[in-house]
């Protein structure tokens, strides 16, 4: 089946695949929000011990989704694996190193002779929460702002004279971490940052069974979602009223074009119905709990997760399709990858095109057996029953 | 190409061998105490024998233990291909990504959902649908090494592929071929086999420190009788597929099997040098020779061993460097020559495509292809071809060392079976004691079966096609060394509070009783 589709069409199915993945990455990322939460939250051990429970049974998944990510991204467009983690070195070094402290974390914090102390744990858990979110926003904004490097495939063939035969060329000068130091990429960041912490709350709701906890959980819903609306719409705004980079279908260059994405958002309008519906999701999510607590205290999770999910991937969208460069180079605008430059062959992508037939039987599974284990609120009492508590 | 900045791949070779060595510290354990205590939770489902499930849950919480540090240390490496191996990523990311990515969506999804049951689930969950899901924890663990596993053979011997010079990479052109060659086979069974050798032992050294306690007798005859038996299976299955894995490694690497056995001059009839210890011989003109100080060995064993017939011919590393026209085998100076008539060509073709002039382009596409076999000599073109040989030394000890130790795994689990049968291996405290020290000696044979695999494959990233010095990313050597020491630091940090933490959890035991959840 997927054989006979063309090049493009497929290329566009594992954007989408890409996308999505990307999209429920983000959403996922509340446990991440949660973990700088514990102490603002939790205000006795046992306290902290039920958030960390809480977190801790969905963390794996998060980390998971995050790893396939990777892995389908680099099997579907490896062109910008090589080129973007291989350039932007540090800024992927300091998000790998936030997820390697964190994947321990659960499981050694409450462990009798973990050596660096229960604290020790909960602050590594805290420095996955900032710079996990914040870094990885600030990445995905430079899909927007472009990054500098060159890629020529014929420095493969340099093997006489001084340079090296490598194919992507990095020049921005702090590798990578020059992203951080601009507000536009920052704006995404610090969004990330905050809708994370917006969604642990209202995964806190769902799940806690405490009213003191409750009571603090709403005012930090406020005290978040606040700063979260301010950068959103500073980074929205933005984006519809800047330069964009659009790619000429006949001739492949790469050129600026203004109000590229605002273009975009209007000439595929599906994404733009996705877009709109995602922040209108979002923020009902949040809304609904702070007028009426009692009443929508525990759908807030799925309403706002199931808007970020439908707004990250309409951002992802608007910065792959319709004839727009995904990673571009403001250093050489023709060297910026589009999924068409920088894809696989045909051939590899019809083949993880059957394996990604399995996803909706993956996406049942989890379903099914998160069902079977999560089936009612929790308090303390309820974890110190489990044999397996973090 | 005196330009390469060596301190940039060497730091960047040495990152990653650090971070593969740490999370291969951590793999085994997993893929094989797994399986083990999916078997344990099998003998509770049969008999509804409490004990058992005491047994299965006091391994389920080192397992637990384990796997998180497997976990954290496992995220690295997928992306240090980017990070660290750019060129690499992007020449061959067709074919290599897709193992990568399908074990995310295959393998790791299904061990991290019913871990979650496996761990929260006991009285939640039917007791079937519990034990289901331990045997799915044990499952998706061994298809994640599969795919890893295929991916890493692929570059021993790169099957399935062509390479597409308008895109300048390699694509995939049969998945099949990639999936079934013949190395990835073996080297799959042989390293998923050697962790469940190493996961026994752990299980069995364990058990055998609370019988020299005199604590936990039942619990620990229990937990050895089911390592034992495991482990004495696997045990020999890792022999015959070791063997396997050598004859691939003669027929697809001869280098590395000639650096292995230090084999210089080759040979019909060669003899295998069961034990030995090598000597710089000094008076050789090239200085990289290495020479015998002692050895004993079995006349003809290699040649057979190698080809399956005592008479067949073996090169040895100065015929692969020299070159030997009776035995069809062209020398490095001749591949580094047709190299860069291959690299030479690839640029011609491109520059003539680019000038519209299709005659001089499909020219050069023809050579190009006619040499591109050797496409990676091509990048010595300027060099040494002595750096073409990996380190004798190493790969030739590491070997033999962790054959030795395959056996003396072999001797150990019939010893103790036996034991356990007749009811006596409790008052056998050599016995004991040996299964305790023995622990380490299976990690140290497993990190080595690694050393021999990548350390004899240098300097290639991509047998034959492409080399280190042309895989690695442009980025400043002090980058690389600051992230080096920050992972060296990490890790062992982590390390050492796993050890601590698994000994404390360990001086614990199991539950006293057997426990109503
Ligand atoms: C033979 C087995 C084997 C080998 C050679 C490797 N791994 Fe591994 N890996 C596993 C077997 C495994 C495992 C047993 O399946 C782990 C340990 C804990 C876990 O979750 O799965 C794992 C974890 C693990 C994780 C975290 C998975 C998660 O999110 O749950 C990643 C990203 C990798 N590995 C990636 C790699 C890469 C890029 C390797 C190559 C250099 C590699 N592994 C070698
Ligand atoms: C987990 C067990 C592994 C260990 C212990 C290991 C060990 C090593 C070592 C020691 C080196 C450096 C050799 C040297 O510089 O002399 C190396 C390099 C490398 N290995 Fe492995 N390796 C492991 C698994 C893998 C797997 C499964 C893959 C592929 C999926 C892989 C891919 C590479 C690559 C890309 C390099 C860098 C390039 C090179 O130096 O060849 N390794 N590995
Ligand atoms: C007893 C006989 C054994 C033989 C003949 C044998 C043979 C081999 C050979 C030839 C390789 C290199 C394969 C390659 O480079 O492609 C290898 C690799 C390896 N060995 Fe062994 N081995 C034996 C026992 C063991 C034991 C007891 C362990 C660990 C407990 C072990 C663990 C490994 C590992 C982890 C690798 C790397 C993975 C691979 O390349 O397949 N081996 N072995």
């Amino acid at each position: 089946m997927f054989e006979t589709f063309s090049h493009t069409l497929l290329q566009q199915y594992w954007w989408i695949i890409v996308s999505l993945l990307g999209a429920i990455v983000v959403f996922l990322m509340f446990v991440q929000g949660g973990q700088t939460l514990i102490y603002t939250i939790g205000k006795t051990d046992d306290e902290r011990t039920v958030l960390v429970n809480l977190l801790g049974r969905k963390w794996e998944f998060t980390f998971t989704t995050l790893v396939t990510f990777g892995g389908a991204f680099f099997a579907s467009f490896p062109l910008f694996y090589s080129t973007s983690f291989g350039g932007a070195y540090w800024v992927w070094m300091l998000i790998l190193i936030a997820f390697v402290v964190q994947a321990v974390s659960y499981e050694y914090r409450q462990k009798p002779n973990n050596l660096f102390g229960k604290r020790t744990y909960e602050t590594l858990m805290f420095i996955n929460g900032l710079l996990g979110t914040l870094l990885i926003g600030t990445a995905v904004a430079t899909f927007f702002t472009g990054s500098e490097f060159s890629v020529d495939k014929m420095n493969l063939t340099r093997i006489t004279g001084n340079l090296m035969p490598v194919i992507s060329e990095w020049k921005g000068m702090a590798n990578g971490l020059e992203a951080a130091f601009n507000l536009q990429n920052l704006s995404l960041g610090l969004t990330v940052f905050f809708l994370s912490r917006v969604l642990a709350l209202l995964y806190f709701m769902n799940r806690i069974r405490n009213a003191e906890m409750m009571e603090r959980v709403k005012k930090q819903l406020l005290y978040n979602a606040i700063p979260f609306v301010v950068f959103f719409l500073t980074f929205a705004i933005w984006l519809m009223l800047i330069k964009g980079f659009a790619v000429n279908p006949v001739s492949k260059e790469v050129s600026m074009e203004p109000f590229k994405y605002f273009h975009n958002l209007i000439e595929m309008p599906v994404v733009a119905l996705l877009f709109v519906l995602g922040v209108i999701f979002v923020l009902l999510g949040i809304i609904r709990p702070l007028v009426a607590f009692e009443k929508c205290s525990t759908k807030g999770i799925w309403l706002s997760g199931a808007g970020t999910i439908l707004t990250v991937f309409s951002l992802f969208l608007l910065a792959g399709f319709n004839n727009t460069a995904y990673y571009p180079s403001t250093f050489d605008l023709q060297s910026s990858l589009t999924i068409e430059n920088s894809s696989s062959s045909h051939y590899t992508l019809a083949a993880m095109s059957y394996v990604s037939l399995l996803v909706p039987f993956v996406i049942a599974y989890i379903w099914y057996a998160w069902r079977s284990i999560d089936n009612k609120k929790i308090d303390i009492e309820e974890i110190n029953s489990e044999s397996h508590v973090y | 190409m005196e330009h390469i900045d060596f301190s940039l791949v060497d730091w960047s070779r040495a990152q990653f061998a650090l971070t593969a060595m740490y999370h291969w510290l951590f793999v085994p354990l997993t893929l094989g105490l797994s399986f083990i205590v999916a078997f344990m939770e099998t003998l509770y489902f049969r008999t509804g024998n409490p004990e058992w499930k005491r047994i299965t849950k006091f391994w389920m919480t080192l397992f637990g233990i384990n796997f998180a540090i497997g976990v954290a240390t496992g995220i690295i490496l997928e992306f240090e291909f980017g990070t660290n191996w750019s060129n690499y990523s992007w020449f061959v990311g067709d074919i290599f990504g897709a193992p990568l990515a399908i074990e995310g969506i295959m393998a790791f999804f299904l061990e991290s959902t019913f871990i979650a049951v496996m761990f929260f689930g006991w009285n939640k969950v039917s007791k079937k649908f519990h034990l289901t899901s331990t045997w799915l924890v044990a499952i998706g663990s061994n298809l994640s090494a599969l795919w890893i596993l295929v991916a890493n053979a692929w570059m021993q011997y790169p099957a399935g592929m062509k390479f597409n010079p308008d895109t300048a990479r390699n694509e995939m052109v049969n998945f099949w071929d990639v999936l079934f060659s013949p190395v990835a086979i073996n080297k799959f069974l042989h390293t998923v086999l050697s962790a469940y050798v190493l996961a026994s032992i752990f299980v069995i050294g364990v058990s055998a420190w609370y019988l020299l306690k005199n604590r936990e007798q039942l619990f620990a005859k229990k937990s050895i009788k089911v390592a034992a038996i495991f482990g004495l299976a696997a045990s020999f299955l890792t022999m015959v597929s070791g063997d396997g894995s050598a004859r691939n490694m003669a027929k697809f690497q001869p280098m590395k099997f000639a650096a292995m056995e230090n084999l210089y001059n080759g040979q019909q009839n060669a003899p295998l040098a069961v034990m030995g210890f090598l000597q710089k011989n000094k008076t050789e003109t090239d200085p990289k020779k290495q020479d015998f100080v002692f050895k004993i060995e079995i006349p003809n064993m290699l040649s057979y061993m190698a080809f399956l017939d005592p008479n067949a011919y073996v090169p040895g590393v100065f015929d692969l460097v020299k070159g030997d026209k009776e035995h069809h085998i062209l020398s490095y100076k001749e591949r580094t020559e047709k190299g860069k008539i291959a690299i030479t060509s690839l640029a011609a073709y491109k520059n003539a495509k680019k000038a519209g002039n299709d005659s001089l382009a499909n020219a050069s596409l023809a050579h190009f292809q006619e040499n591109y076999p050797n496409f990676g000599y091509g990048y010595y073109a300027n060099r040494d071809v002595n750096e073409l040989i990996p380190s004798v030394p190493t790969t030739f000890y590491s070997f033999r060392i962790m054959v030795f130790l395959g056996l003396h795994f072999i001797a150990l689990f019939l010893v103790v079976l036996i034991l356990t049968n007749k009811d006596k291996i409790e008052q056998k405290r050599f016995i004991l004691y040996t299964a305790l020290w023995t622990i380490p000696l299976a990690y140290i044979a497993s990190e080595l079966g690694w050393v021999v695999a990548e350390v004899g494959r240098q300097p290639w990233v991509i047998q034959d096609i492409l080399p280190t010095i042309a895989a690695v990313s442009q980025i400043k050597p002090v980058s690389v060394q600051i992230t080096f020491w920050l992972f060296f630091v990490l890790f062992t940090g982590l390390l050492i509070a796993e050890i601590k933490i698994m000994i404390s959890q360990i001086k614990k035991g199991p539950a006293s009783e057997p426990s109503q959840n």
